[in-house]
């Protein structure tokens, strides 16, 4: 079934389809996932578009970081995935150096040390990490038998939680946690048995504990007990938490309009344009704009996961699998947050908050899952 | 786990569809809980968030009701509205509050002693309200906080109207004053419910007229909603919606037009200048007051900004007690003031012959003891009939009256006049005065001794002495009932109101007492002739008798302080302190054949009565009645006859002054100079 093949069945817009079907096919991109992500990303414009206060500024530069991440997902759907399994380790000792790096000289950035200043460019190192640990995961994997052994799973502790502690340390615990998460879902893709999950989980919480003890600084502390008294602070801490559910709360079913909520146009809402860009949406767009946008995350997320099964080797499922499902606890930590469901972390919503690497990195992120599905060997059908 | 496993691409697949499977329900089952929050959240809870939201984004902001103006009865102004600057806060913006407060001591705006109160007053407001921390401030204070202004957010300086008595001191007894409102008046407007009038006052009526007509000069206070960003700040519009947020207009107080004369009014204070006392002029016809005084007065202005600790302590510890209306609350013996009345008794309950002398050697003795009571100062007056009894004030001839008259009848007769009872003017804080008789001792008074009213106490009620206290305010409403014959009115020094819009005036409508109906025209023109004499030959005559074009009559009195044994002579301007020496006494209304305006002065500690207290009530009384050129303002209706101080007297020939002296007196005394009490 070549690209220059001519078509012949069907009606003008069946044809249509194919050609668009083949055309894609031999870029290797995935059409039902471009479309998914490029709805997911215009939402995005429209809603940045209000939040800034009707800036195209901000709008024209979200756009030049999506065209720089679609540039970037269909350079890496090229990409053979054995070039990428080959390149994980290597992608990963090199983050995990930046990292350190960061921590003992890294720029000062909003308190904490996230950022490498290339002159023109700056990055976070564990920016890299949220896709360098998953691909790496799945490299130490792909040979090995599934479900993992013991002495796998201590190889696959160290890979995840040396760049995670590293992370932690900037101090940057969301982003920590997501490098955590990415890694951790490779391993429970890869067939980890429930009762090493539970037992992991009950880990977690000793952990979680102790960290609260010993660990974790004040500011973290206060996000934490904010979600569960947001009231004790109205103008501190919990300001953020109570303005955003003011925010969607008053939004009701169909929203105030387009530019028309108060909460975000009069500056109630803060990280309007960023964290909690999602409260902009319930505050103007109302339940049937949030839900709207949360199906098309789901539906993403679907595809994704449909994908990753599709795929044929080990790497590949587990590495499109893991990409699936972080995105979907990006989406959910994220909402949860901003709805009181979760504490207060500074993850964005995926392709739709303002700012940051993340654009770019989630993009990239899946151009590898594409290429991942469409270099597959196939098999007699 | 010793063998080498294998990998089983199969099962390996299996697992991981498995574990896709799985994930897939884990996800759309989060997804639903997400969607299930926003229910709550935009479904469930709707109202309450966009309740919040609202508040969030308008914020009520009060339109002040601009304060009715005070006018005197020719509409010039005694106390108007104007322009201050006054500090403000809003405690959510200041990180703060008590730094802050702290700070602006520091810098030398606010003073260290209104921390507390400040403080409680900001946390008493209601959120993101403006307080006023402190009111009028001065350029000098304005300057200061200028240069600090950057150290204390959530702090400013905002322009609002606030009180401003022109003419300072002048008045203040019967204006009041108004000063911030405490929790006490916001109390009080609740349970009245007018709370909601004054959402954007910061200042209410104390005492005097500010006070008893806080209702009228107030107005209600309207609000409009202004649409606030995050940080307060107001904005025009929020997106592509422009705002259109109800007003509410402000309606303004009613401007109060007093009976006060404001020449009149200044006169009479010009003459207690450095002393204590007080002066009330009422226009017998009507009841209204043309003046009231009370010295020391203090300025009211300074209260619109708030007294210092310091200066309300040294207003309260001042020794003259600057605070206290002596008009109304001033209580004092009458002294002779109250012979006139005394004579009316006579006339009525012991049908004395006002013709008939009687001797007066200088000293009294009560029938049947031993006890004699002296003329007060000079001797002896010899023959003396009722009139002129009244204008040489002859003690001897009132103790035997009263004695004749009897404690109770005079209590009842006095009763008529208004003593021992409120005139019911239109301010508050009046005092009854004291109306002694048989029963009030005997209800007065524990011990059964105490209670039996002794035949010496009626004698010294005759002069005046004693028991009976009255207040200036009484007897002026007391002389204004003798001028007018028994018809009297409530004493009010707010006749009417003006709608600022429109400028339509509202008068209210005079209230008459019950006459005085016992008293025959015959009598109440016996008595009047003797008040006369008291300025043609009298006790008043060298002081205040002097060139009138018109006809006075008056009577002087002495309220004595220090009490003299009764069987001395003390002469007591000499032997005791300034503070101890008699008060000063002196009633008239004038012009006697047709009065329009009836005037009582106190002077205390002035010594003899009528020297201090009777130029005053002359002045006064000048001030009021007469033009530029010396002559009444409102001429005697055409065929008045011209009132006499009594047989023998000729009419007063305006231009001549005291020529009226010259004529041949009746009896062996002297007209004129010789001062008696």
């Amino acid at each position: 079934m070549g690209i220059y093949e001519p078509i012949e069945t069907g009606s003008r817009s069946q044809r249509t389809f194919t050609a668009a079907g083949r055309i894609l096919g031999a870029l290797k991109l995935d059409g039902p996932l471009l479309v998914g992500l490029g709805l997911i990303t215009l939402y995005g414009f429209v809603i940045l578009y209000s939040a800034s206060g009707q800036s195209w500024n901000r709008v024209a530069d979200a756009a030049i970081r999506a065209a720089l991440g679609g540039t970037a997902m269909c350079v890496l759907a090229q990409v053979k995935p054995a070039f990428l399994r080959r390149l994980a380790p290597f992608l990963f000792v090199i983050g995990v150096i930046l990292l350190i790096v960061v921590d003992i000289t890294g720029h000062i950035g909003k308190g904490a040390q996230r950022w490498l200043s290339l002159g023109f460019f700056r990055f976070q190192p564990s920016e890299i990490m949220k896709l360098a640990v998953p691909m790496t995961c799945a490299w130490w994997l792909h040979d090995r038998p599934l479900p993992p052994s013991f002495a796998s799973l201590v190889t696959l502790a160290v890979i995840i939680l040396v760049p995670t502690g590293l992370t932690i340390l900037q101090p940057d615990l969301g982003t920590g946690g997501l490098i955590l998460i990415g890694g951790m879902m490779v391993v429970i893709m890869a067939g980890l048995q429930f009762r090493v999950i539970f037992a992991l989980a009950a880990a977690g919480a000793t952990a979680a504990w102790l960290a609260w003890e010993y660990v974790l600084y004040e500011y973290q502390k206060q996000r934490v007990f904010m979600l569960f008294d947001p009231e004790a602070d109205k103008l501190g801490a919990g300001y953020h938490i109570i303005q955003s559910q003011i925010a969607i709360g008053s939004g009701g079913v169909f929203g105030k309009g387009l530019l028309n909520g108060s909460q975000g146009q009069l500056e109630f809402l803060p990280e309007r344009t960023t964290d909690f860009i999602f409260a902009m949406v319930g505050e103007e767009l109302g339940l049937l704009g949030a839900t709207i946008l949360l199906l098309l995350y789901l539906f993403v997320v679907g595809r994704a996961l449909y994908l990753a099964v599709e795929t044929q080797d080990t790497f590949a499922r587990l590495l499109a699998g893991s990409i699936a499902l972080t995105f979907f606890v990006y989406v959910f930590i994220n909402t949860g947050m901003v709805s009181g469901l979760l504490p207060v972390v500074g993850v964005p919503l995926p392709l739709v908050s303002y700012g940051g690497t993340s654009m770019v990195t989630l993009l990239a992120s899946f151009g590898i899952l594409m290429s991942l599905y469409s270099h597959r060997k196939l098999v007699a059908s | 786990m010793g063998t080498v496993r294998i990998k089983d691409h199969w099962a390996e697949q299996r697992l991981f569809e498995q574990r896709a499977l799985i994930a897939t329900i884990v996800i759309v089952t989060l997804t639903a809980v997400l969607i299930g929050r926003l229910v709550v959240l935009q479904v469930m809870r709707y109202d309450y968030y966009a309740e919040l939201s609202q508040g969030n984004r308008v914020r009520v902001e009060p339109l002040p009701a601009q304060r009715g103006l005070i006018l005197d009865r020719n509409g010039k102004v005694l106390a108007e509205n104007r322009p201050a600057f006054q500090l403000e806060l809003v405690r959510e913006r200041v990180p703060d509050v008590e730094k802050t407060l702290q700070g602006l001591v520091d810098i030398g705006v606010m003073q260290e002693d209104d921390l507390d109160d400040t403080l409680r007053l900001v946390r008493s407001r209601r959120s993101f309200e403006s307080v006023p921390i402190r009111l009028r401030l001065t350029d000098e204070e304005i300057a200061r906080f200028a240069v600090h202004r950057f150290e204390f957010p959530g702090v400013d300086i905002a322009t609002r109207l606030t009180r401003w008595y022109p003419h300072g001191e002048r008045a203040v007894h019967a204006l009041g004053y108004v000063a911030a409102i405490s929790e006490a008046d916001v109390k009080k407007l609740e349970k009245e419910d007018q709370l909601s009038k004054y959402a954007g006052t910061s200042l209410i009526g104390k005492l005097g007229i500010e006070a008893s007509y806080e209702e009228e000069l107030h107005g209600t206070d309207g609000s409009r909603q202004i649409l606030v960003n995050a940080a307060g700040k107001s904005v025009d519009k929020q997106g592509t919606l422009k705002a259109d947020l109800p007003v509410k207009k402000s309606v303004a107080g009613r401007d109060v037009i007093t009976s006060i004369d404001l020449p009149t009014e200044l006169v009479a204070e010009q003459g207690l200048i450095g002393r204590r006392g007080a002066v009330v002029a009422i226009d017998p016809e009507n009841g209204d007051v043309v003046a009231l005084v009370s010295t020391p007065g203090f300025d009211p202005n300074p209260f619109t900004r708030g007294l210092t600790r310091a200066e309300y302590g040294a207003l309260r510890e001042n020794l003259d007690v600057p605070l206290l209306n002596r008009a109304l609350r001033g209580q004092y013996p009458s002294g002779s003031t109250i012979k006139p009345g005394l004579a009316l008794a006579g006339l009525v309950y012991h049908d004395v012959d006002p013709n008939a002398t009687k001797f007066c050697p200088g000293i009294w003795r009560l029938p049947g003891s031993s006890l004699a009571f002296r003329e007060g100062r000079t001797g002896r007056h010899g023959a003396m009939d009722l009139r002129h009894a009244i204008a040489k004030s002859c003690d001897v001839y009132f103790y035997g009256l009263a004695n004749d008259i009897g404690v109770d009848n005079m209590a009842e007769f006095l009763g008529q006049f208004g003593f021992g009872s409120l005139t019911g003017i239109d301010i508050s804080g009046e005092k009854p005065g004291l109306l002694p008789s048989k029963e009030w001792k005997r209800k007065t008074f524990k011990r059964p001794a105490d209670q039996i009213w002794f035949p010496g106490e009626t004698v010294n009620f005759g002069i005046g002495q004693g028991y009976f206290l009255v207040t200036p305010l009484q007897l002026a409403h007391y002389v204004s009932i003798i001028a007018n014959r028994g018809t009297s009115y409530k004493p009010r020094l707010v006749i009417g109101v003006r709608d600022p819009a429109t400028g339509e005036v509202k008068r209210f409508p005079a209230v008459k007492n019950e006459e005085i109906k016992n008293v025959s025209a015959e009598q109440w023109q016996i008595v009047t002739e003797g008040m006369a004499g008291t300025l043609r030959y009298g006790t008043a005559a060298a002081f205040a008798g002097k060139n009138m074009t018109y006809t006075i009559a008056g009577k002087t009195g002495t309220a004595q302080v220090f009490t003299v044994a009764r069987n001395q002579s003390l002469d007591n301007q000499k032997t005791v302190s300034d503070r101890l020496r008699d008060h000063s006494w002196f009633i008239a209304f004038a012009p006697a054949e047709h009065p329009r305006i009836a005037v009582a002065v106190i002077v205390e500690n002035g010594g003899f009565g009528s020297s201090i207290a009777s130029p005053i009530a002359r002045n006064v009384m000048d001030t009021y009645l007469l033009d530029a050129n010396g002559q009444l303002k409102v001429p005697l209706p055409p065929g008045t006859v011209p009132l006499t101080p009594g047989p023998g007297y000729g009419p007063l020939t305006p231009g001549k002054g005291t020529a009226a002296a010259a004529a041949a007196p009746p009896k062996e005394d002297a007209p004129g100079t010789e001062a008696e009490d």
